[in-house]
Formats: structure tokens, sequence, C-alpha cells
């Protein structure tokens, strides 16, 4: 078990370390880098200039052992296009995606747990005919799109919920603790709810397989003849060994969740993860870039090492 | 004659599937006294262990229970009774043992946690008195260091200690009647004495009922005092054990008692009984036998056999009864069921 995560971990290490290197060529080899913005008033001379300052103009081999080495001792570098250093930049947005995209993936699991259980134990009820059809609606659909119609329907026809930011701009410093809870809440609503109903479809349909793959099983009919109430063969006996497939599932998604929070931020301007690696991108801002990738991956990971313990938590065969 | 414990008259349940309604049980009566063991033998799909499961009331739909079954449990009939007082009767009244220990247990929790849940569904009190109870019946069924197993999970236990796992589970409560489905058929040889031995040890001692449904006649001249032999979803012959072993009267015992291997007699080629047991959704009409019978005559194809006393606690759903000089006459089935193995 011991030798399993020492495995595991250094597994993790070299994944991280393999994103870090394409991510930092790959945005090297595309046009333009972060003095090649339009202006008039700075001359090819000065780009040169600053270019030769930071590096730029050496050979990628010598651009990469440099920055290895910087980050190998903590220093990921400065941000042209926030104006701060990128550990600054991240350590603001990395607890706002986590915010957002914990609270979603929380939800999301929750109700696609107890509605999946519902429809395998109603199947083809009218239970579960109406609500595989509306989130099969919502799965089919673009993320970015949902998103956006959710923002039109809730932010603007039906102007109940703030369109986006993660508080009241102006406001916010200004209000008591609990109207500044309720602000955050408000601002939280519109891009959980669009990010948890993109997801849930999903969920809700691993869980409904799952159960009715373990309800017709031995042990189950051993719990009826124990005297069980329905209730506890259900959410006792069958759930616990029908969510083994779930925390395989959720291991899965976490890689995806980060891209989809990606639309989501942008769509709801939530000064995350994804927002500060998209603006990183068309800026060529290359060491935000970079950071916000290996940040990325290092989320992927620690997520997936937790999903394996949670495994192990849940299943005793895996255990040994 | 003091009422028994178990009486069950004309039971009847019928799956409605879409390739016609099953018969699987189809007029089953018996009784059993207290602490009686009694024998339920027949081929795969003879409808013994759908018996079982409708004693319990544990057939799921598309099965059902016909309404004019009795199922008559220490005075309750058992057919009427709802769901919820349903459940008090499941597991502390009555038990069950199944086949498969392997699977029979839920993988993801400890045996003392799932023999304990038995004690706290029923008997309620703390969960340390329940676990407590839990790691005595262990003991009871011969489970060495019994604390310790009680917390492992079933996948750590041999196939023989789950089956002692599945027995405690089912005595726990202390009930009038367990039913034994098949208790020894996934087990290995040495095993299976050790079970049925342990069983029967604890029958003396708990005075327990039990119904005991096997394939095995061998299981049930170790274990049973009276045999029930089960056919196309009928009884077809009932009697005590020793006198079926020495006087089998129905052809169809007869062939099951020919079909068992010999000591002695290895490299003789087994007898079998030629076809097999047709699909419940179309019982041959008359004896449903027939077709396979070496006795049989145009009687049997047109007039269904009433179950005939034929001595003492002896009876048997075969014509022979009332003639029995046809009994000479041994020939071919008539017809060997062909394509009959596909059965829902």
């Amino acid at each position: 078990m011991r030798r399993q995560l020492a495995a595991r971990l250094a597994q993790s290490l070299i994944v991280v370390i393999i994103v870090t290197t394409i991510s930092f060529f790959v945005i090297r080899s595309a046009p333009g880098d972060p003095f090649s913005y339009e202006s008039t008033t700075i001359t090819p001379a000065i780009r040169d200039h600053w270019r030769e300052q930071f590096g730029y103009n050496r050979p990628l081999p010598v651009q990469f052992i440099r920055y290895v080495t910087s980050v190998a001792h903590g220093e990921l570098g400065y941000s042209f296009q926030m104006h701060e250093p990128v550990a600054v930049a991240l350590a603001a947005a990395v607890p706002r995606t986590l915010l957002l995209t914990g609270l979603a993936l929380g939800l999301s699991f929750l109700f696609g747990i107890i509605i999946g259980v519902l429809q395998a134990t109603h199947r083809d009820g009218w239970f579960d005919r109406v609500t595989s059809a509306v989130l099969l609606f919502f799965y089919s659909l673009p993320d970015f799109w949902a998103a956006l119609m959710i923002l039109l329907l809730f932010a603007y026809w039906w102007p109940v919920l703030p369109a986006g930011n993660i508080v009241d701009p102006v406001m916010h410093d200004y209000m008591g603790g609990w109207e500044a809870l309720v602000d955050r809440l408000r601002h939280l609503a519109l891009p959980v709810l669009s990010f948890t109903l993109l997801t849930m479809a999903g969920i809700t349909r691993y869980q409904r397989a799952a159960m009715i793959e373990t309800l017709p099983m031995d042990f189950i009919r051993t719990a009826r003849a124990k005297g069980l109430s329905e209730r506890r063969i259900v959410w006792r006996h069958a759930l616990r060994t029908a969510l083994t497939p779930m925390v395989a599932l959720l291991g899965l998604m976490l890689p995806a969740l980060l891209g989809g929070a990606l639309f989501i931020e942008k769509v709801f301007a939530w000064p995350g993860m994804g927002l500060l690696a998209a603006g990183a991108v068309a800026a060529r801002d290359y060491d935000l870039v970079t950071a916000t990738v290996i940040a990325g991956s290092v989320m992927v990971v620690i997520g997936s090492f937790f999903a394996d313990l949670l495994h192990m938590a849940i299943d005793p065969r895996v255990r040994e | 004659m003091a009422d028994p414990l178990l009486r069950v008259r004309d039971l009847r349940t019928y799956f409605y599937t879409e390739n016609g309604v099953a018969r699987s049980v189809d007029g089953v009566s018996f009784e059993i006294g207290a602490g009686e063991t009694v024998g339920l033998v027949g081929e795969s799909g003879c409808g013994k262990s759908v018996t079982a499961l409708s004693l319990l009331r544990l057939v799921r739909p598309p099965g059902r229970i016909e309404s004019t079954s009795e199922i008559l449990f220490d005075g309750q009939d058992l057919a009427k009774l709802s769901e919820k007082e349903m459940r008090k009767i499941r597991g502390a009244r009555m038990a069950m043992v199944f086949q498969e220990p392997m699977t029979a247990l839920n993988p993801v929790f400890t045996v003392g946690d799932q023999i304990a849940e038995v004690v706290r569904v029923h008997h309620g009190g703390s969960k340390k008195e329940a676990w407590a109870r839990a790691v005595q019946m262990l003991e009871t069924v011969g489970i060495p260091a019994p604390e310790q197993r009680a917390t492992e999970y079933p996948h750590q236990l041999s196939g023989g200690m789950r089956q002692r796992v599945v027995i405690a589970m089912a005595l726990v409560m202390n009930p009038a009647l367990v039913i034994a489905d098949e208790p020894t058929t996934a087990l290995d040889v040495t095993i299976q004495a050790q079970i049925l031995e342990l069983m029967r040890e604890l029958q003396q001692r708990l005075g327990t009922s039990i119904l005991l449904i096997t394939h095995d006649l061998g299981v049930v001249a170790e274990t049973a005092s009276r045999v029930i032999v089960m056919y196309g979803g009928e009884i077809v012959e009932e009697a005590p054990v020793d006198e079926l072993f020495k006087n089998a009267h129905h052809p169809y015992t007869e062939g099951l008692l020919n079909a068992m291997p010999q000591v002695g007699h290895e490299r003789e080629r087994l007898a079998t009984i030629p076809g097999s047991v047709p699909p419940p959704t179309a019982w041959p009409k008359a004896c449903r036998f027939h077709d396979r019978c070496p006795y049989a005559w145009d009687r049997c194809a047109t007039e269904h056999p009433p179950l005939y006393q034929i001595g003492p606690g002896h009876s048997s759903r075969c014509h022979l009864a009332e003639e029995p000089e046809r009994r000479a006459d041994k020939h071919e089935p008539f017809v060997v069921m062909a394509g009959a193995e596909g059965r829902p």
C-alpha cells in the first residue's frame, strides 16, 4: 500500500514535468512573444532590447534550462500582462477556481447520485423518463452556449442575479459580514448552476447504470431476506457498492472540469485560473501560461490521488 | 396432530413474461413440522428455488404469488401479510441460506456488521450489543478467532467460512424455519460435509425446522427426514427419506436415484433421464413428465395424474399407482423433448 502510494507520487511528478515541458515549447512556437503587441510608440530596437533583457532571443533549449532552474528555486517568473509576479496572480486565481469547481462538483455529485439512484429504483417509471429527458437535454447542449443562455435568462431578461465577477466590485467593501456573504453567494449562483447542470447529467447516468447493475445482485436479495426495509437496502446496501464506479468517474472528470471551468469563467467573468490562462495565452505571457498549466496539472494529479484514496475508503477489496 | 409450523396450500407463483405466463410453481402443497428437516429435490428449473423465495415473499416482478395461495406459518397466512408485516418475519422468524456464499454477502461491509444488522433491525438495542451477538454467533458456527473475523470483509474469507457466516446470519435471531437453498452446491466436497454436519448439529441444538433445497439426493439422505420431489412446478412424490430411497414410486424419482453415482460402480456409465425440464411457459398437458417417462402409455398424455396416496406418508403423482402392472412395460420414452433447454 505504501509502495503503491510512492509509485503513484512518482508517476504524478513525471506527468507534471511532461506537461510543463510541452506547454513551455508549444506557447513559444506560437507566433509572437510578450513584446510583439501593437504599438506605434515602441520601436523595434526597444522590443529587441527587452527581448535580450528577458533572454527571449536565446536558443529555446537554453531558455528551457533557465526556466526549469528558476522554477526549481520556487521562482515562477513575472507576468507582463498582470504586472505582478506569476505567483501572486496564481495565488489569487487558484482559490477562486477551486471554490467554483469544488462547489459545482460537490453539488453535481450529490444531486447526480440521488437522482441516479431514484431513477434506477423507479426504472422506466415517470420519474426516470422525465429526469432522463431533462438531463439529456442539458448534457447535449454546448457548454458555453448553455452558460450564455443561463446568463441571459437570469441576469438580463429576468435580472435576479449578478451577471459576473466574484463580488460586487463597488459595494462589496462597504458591506457588513452577513451582507457580504450573501453578495458572494449571489455571484456564485449562476456559474455554479450552469456548471452543475452541465456535469450532473453524466454523473446521473453513471449512477443509474451502476445501481441497475447492483440491484439484481445476490447480496441485495440477502438483504431483503434479512428483513431490511427497502430504503435501507437501496441507500445502504446497494448504493455503497454502486458508488465504486462513481469514484473512478470523479478521477476521470477532474481534468475535464478544469477545461470546462475556462468556458464558465469566461462567460461569467469569474477571475479564476481559466480566465487567467486564456488571457495569458492571448498576450503570449510566457511565464504565466506555463505556470497556469503547471498549477492545473498539479491540481489534476492531487485530485486523482484523492479519488484513489476515496476508492480505497469505499471499497475494502482494493485496500490490500 | 398439532398444527405444523408451516402449511403451504396450493402455492402458485407465476411469472408474467413476454414469452407468456411461466407457471414456475403450480399448485404446491406441503407441511413442515416444528424441528423437522424436509428435503426439496428436483432438477434446475423444476420450481424449487421459486418455491423457497415464495415462502419468504421474495419473488420480484414480473413474478407474482397468485391469490389462491396460502402460506400458513405460525398461524399467520404470509400470502396475505403487508410488505411491512412480512419484513418482521424475514430474517427473524423465517430465514434463508443462499447458494452462493461468494455473492450472497455484501462485499463492502464487514461480516460482523452484516450479522449485527439483522439483530439491530429486528431486536433493536445498541450497536455494541448487536456486535457482541454477531461475534457470539460466529463462534457458534465454528469460526475460529470470531472477534477478529467479525471485522473482516467477505473477500478475506474462504468459501466455507463465508457459508458459515451466511448460516450465522440466518440463525442469529433464532428463527423457527430456515430455508437453505443449495447451501453446499458451491463448496468443495470436504467443506460440503462440514457445512451439512454444522447445519444438522445446529438444528438439533436450536430446534429449528429446515427446508433443504437441493438437486443432490445424497445431501438429502444425510440430513432430511422427509423428501419432497418436484418436477415441472408440481410435487410429484413425497415420502419419508428411507421409504423414498427403498421404494421410489414416481418414474422421475426413480430416474434421479439411478442418476446418482454409486461407490464401486464408477466405471459404469451413469444413467440419465432423457430430455430436459420443459420450459415453465409450456408445461406438457396431462402428466408433465410423460414425454421423458420410460413407462408412459396413452393415459399419461391425456389425464393429469393427482397425488395418489400409496403408503403411510408416501404419495406419488403417477398413474402407475392405479395400474402398477404397467411398470413391467419399460420402453424408450416416446418423445425426447428437443430444443427445450431455453427456459426464460
